[in-house]
């Protein structure tokens, strides 16, 4: 069968081969986790049940059920000042996975150039492939908090580019970005007129310092989408839901590839996202707060093991530097001898090298018991 | 959150963090770690320390019991009077007073059964102010403290994901 030369393009990815490396092993600790260890918000799930009960299982509006846009509109303002008409400027997607992927498909025609902050969340490059475009990473690196700067956008040819993507809190460094941090970006995204994608599905997750959108600075709404969904603060990966936030004609352009391609989001799970909007904000402070005291806890381990690591403060990643060289020996060592399964940095891109994408997404215990081995694994 | 009341969910979570570990977890050091945890056994906050124990897994389940108790008060006598008089046996483990259909609920902990029934009938029940007792006796334990007793759920996530 002839596969596309566009998905031949793409390699297979460097999560996958660790994952397989990690299930040849019994006893194995992982802090390559990228998904919460919490279970649902129970009041969530029961949403979820009852609208299987009363037999909601057809399609919804392509957008997403009123009531849930409305929701997300809602909060989304009182949160982070993000203004939005639930009518046309929300779109429900399944997972923001398809936010990003409907995105690409949307704004990118074939040959454009996209920039990628990066180490960046493993999907952008393979969906800007896929969507026919030109992936530019633009490396981040520790001297700056593994922060974008303008001058790494000037420098790695963000300038004529058709797109930027970032994400903050950043899947894998925990970076954050404060509002001023963000001024140069958008001055930049103005002068070189770039659309901005905007990741944003760590914002509740945010330890230190309040998170800002930069949707919000002046000149960005027109020209940025917001990209959020429920998988990390609310602990709902497998419900699959998520949405993007942007001006009435990205929205319309993106739906128009949503609804050829997904119809709409999954009821059962748009249902359950109601109710966690409604009801769950106490367990979401509950479960920040818990990841909070284990950051803490690795960021002090790692900090008395004399393994250099900046202090993350959101998603639930830390991203220290690798104590050997070359991180993917390291990780490979360490699995093979302590059964803890770090990540390496490199399979997050530019500026990921050296360094190791390290979960906290996992119970105080084992995460003692996991770092006592990294700290036996260097003695 | 202050940092006491941080203290006090931790230790709640769990009480054998280690002063090290518990410093980590606030961000704090250990010498502050100590310092309010003495401050709050002092002042009686932190009452004691217990493991949450799965009986029905080892060989010497003990038999528990609710016990709903009935009370009727006079000018001379009241709820601390009678839970003076109980407080002190060993056999209650937890003694309140609740509102609703009964006054006092308790746990009651023995060997047996006839042990149980013995310690009511003999103990409780003869205290004047008592006119009933009702007795639970406890015969399956989901979950105690915050601690589901299922075999609990695996991990099923991925080892590695993005
Ligand atoms: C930065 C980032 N964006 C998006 C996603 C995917 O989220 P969803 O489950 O909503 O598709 C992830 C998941 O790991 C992520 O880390």
């Amino acid at each position: 069968m002839k596969i596309s030369e566009r998905v031949e393009r793409v390699p297979p990815s460097g999560i996958r081969r660790f994952f397989e490396l990690t299930e040849e092993l019994d006893d194995v600790i992982s802090l390559g986790v990228g998904e919460p260890d919490f279970t649902a918000p129970w009041s969530a799930r029961e949403a979820a049940i009852d609208s299987l009960e009363r037999g909601r299982t057809s399609y919804t509006a392509n957008r997403g059920m009123a009531a849930l846009r409305e929701a997300i509109a809602e909060r989304s303002r009182e949160r982070y000042d993000l203004d939005y008409d639930p009518d046309e400027e929300v779109l429900v997607t399944a997972g923001a996975s398809e936010a990003i992927d409907v995105a690409f498909r949307a704004f990118v025609d074939p040959g454009d150039r996209v920039a990628i902050a990066q180490p960046s969340y493993v999907s952008y490059v393979p969906g800007v492939t896929f969507a026919g475009g030109e992936p530019v990473p633009i490396p981040t690196g520790e001297a700056d908090d593994f922060e974008l700067t303008a001058e790494a956008l000037r420098e790695h040819g963000a300038a004529d580019a058709e797109a930027l993507v970032f994400c903050y809190p950043n899947n894998p460094t925990g970076a954050t970005m404060s509002k001023q941090d963000l001024e140069p970006i958008a001055a930049f995204a103005r002068e070189h007129d770039l659309t901005v994608l905007a990741d944003e599905i760590y914002a509740d997750l945010t330890y230190e310092g309040d998170h800002t959108s930069i949707a919000t600075l002046p000149g960005m709404r027109e020209r940025t989408v917001v990209f959020n969904g429920f998988s990390k603060a609310y602990a709902m990966t497998g419900l699959r839901l998520g949405y993007a936030l942007a001006p009435p004609e990205a929205i319309t352009a993106m739906n128009r590839v949503h609804q050829y391609s997904m119809l709409s989001a999954p009821t059962t799970a748009q249902h359950a996202a109601i109710d966690a909007l409604d009801n769950c904000d106490d367990a979401v402070v509950e479960m920040r707060s818990q990841y909070d005291r284990r950051r803490r806890f690795v960021l002090s381990r790692f900090d008395e093991m004399g393994i250099d690591c900046f202090t993350a403060k959101g998603a639930f990643y830390v991203f220290p530097e690798s104590p050997w060289e070359d991180a993917e020996a390291f990780a490979e060592a360490l699995l093979d001898a302590e059964g803890v399964a770090v990540v390496p940095g490199d399979v997050f891109g530019a500026g990921g090298e050296g360094h190791l994408r390290v979960s906290y997404a996992t119970g105080m215990n084992e995460l003692r018991e996991a770092m006592d081995r990294i700290e036996r694994f260097l003695d | 959150m202050d940092i006491r009341a941080e203290l006090l969910s931790l230790l709640r979570e769990n009480a054998r963090y280690t002063t090290v570990d518990l410093a980590r977890m606030l961000g704090t050091d250990e010498s502050e770690v100590t310092e309010q945890i003495e401050a709050l056994e002092a002042e009686g906050v932190l009452k004691g320390y217990q493991a949450v124990v799965d009986w029905r897994r080892t060989d010497e389940e003990p038999v528990r019991a609710l016990v709903e108790c009935n009370v009727t008060l006079d000018r001379e006598t009241g709820y601390d009077d009678i839970a003076a008089r109980l407080v002190g046996f060993p056999e209650i483990q937890s003694l309140r007073l609740v509102s609703g259909e009964y006054d006092f609920s308790l746990t009651v902990e023995a060997d047996s059964m006839g042990e149980v029934s013995r310690f009511v009938s003999e103990k409780v029940a003869p205290v004047p102010e008592i006119t009933q007792t009702v007795t639970h006796y406890l015969m399956e334990s989901y979950k105690e403290r915050g601690f589901e007793f299922g075999d609990g759920h695996d991990d099923d996530r991925l080892s590695v994901s993005p």
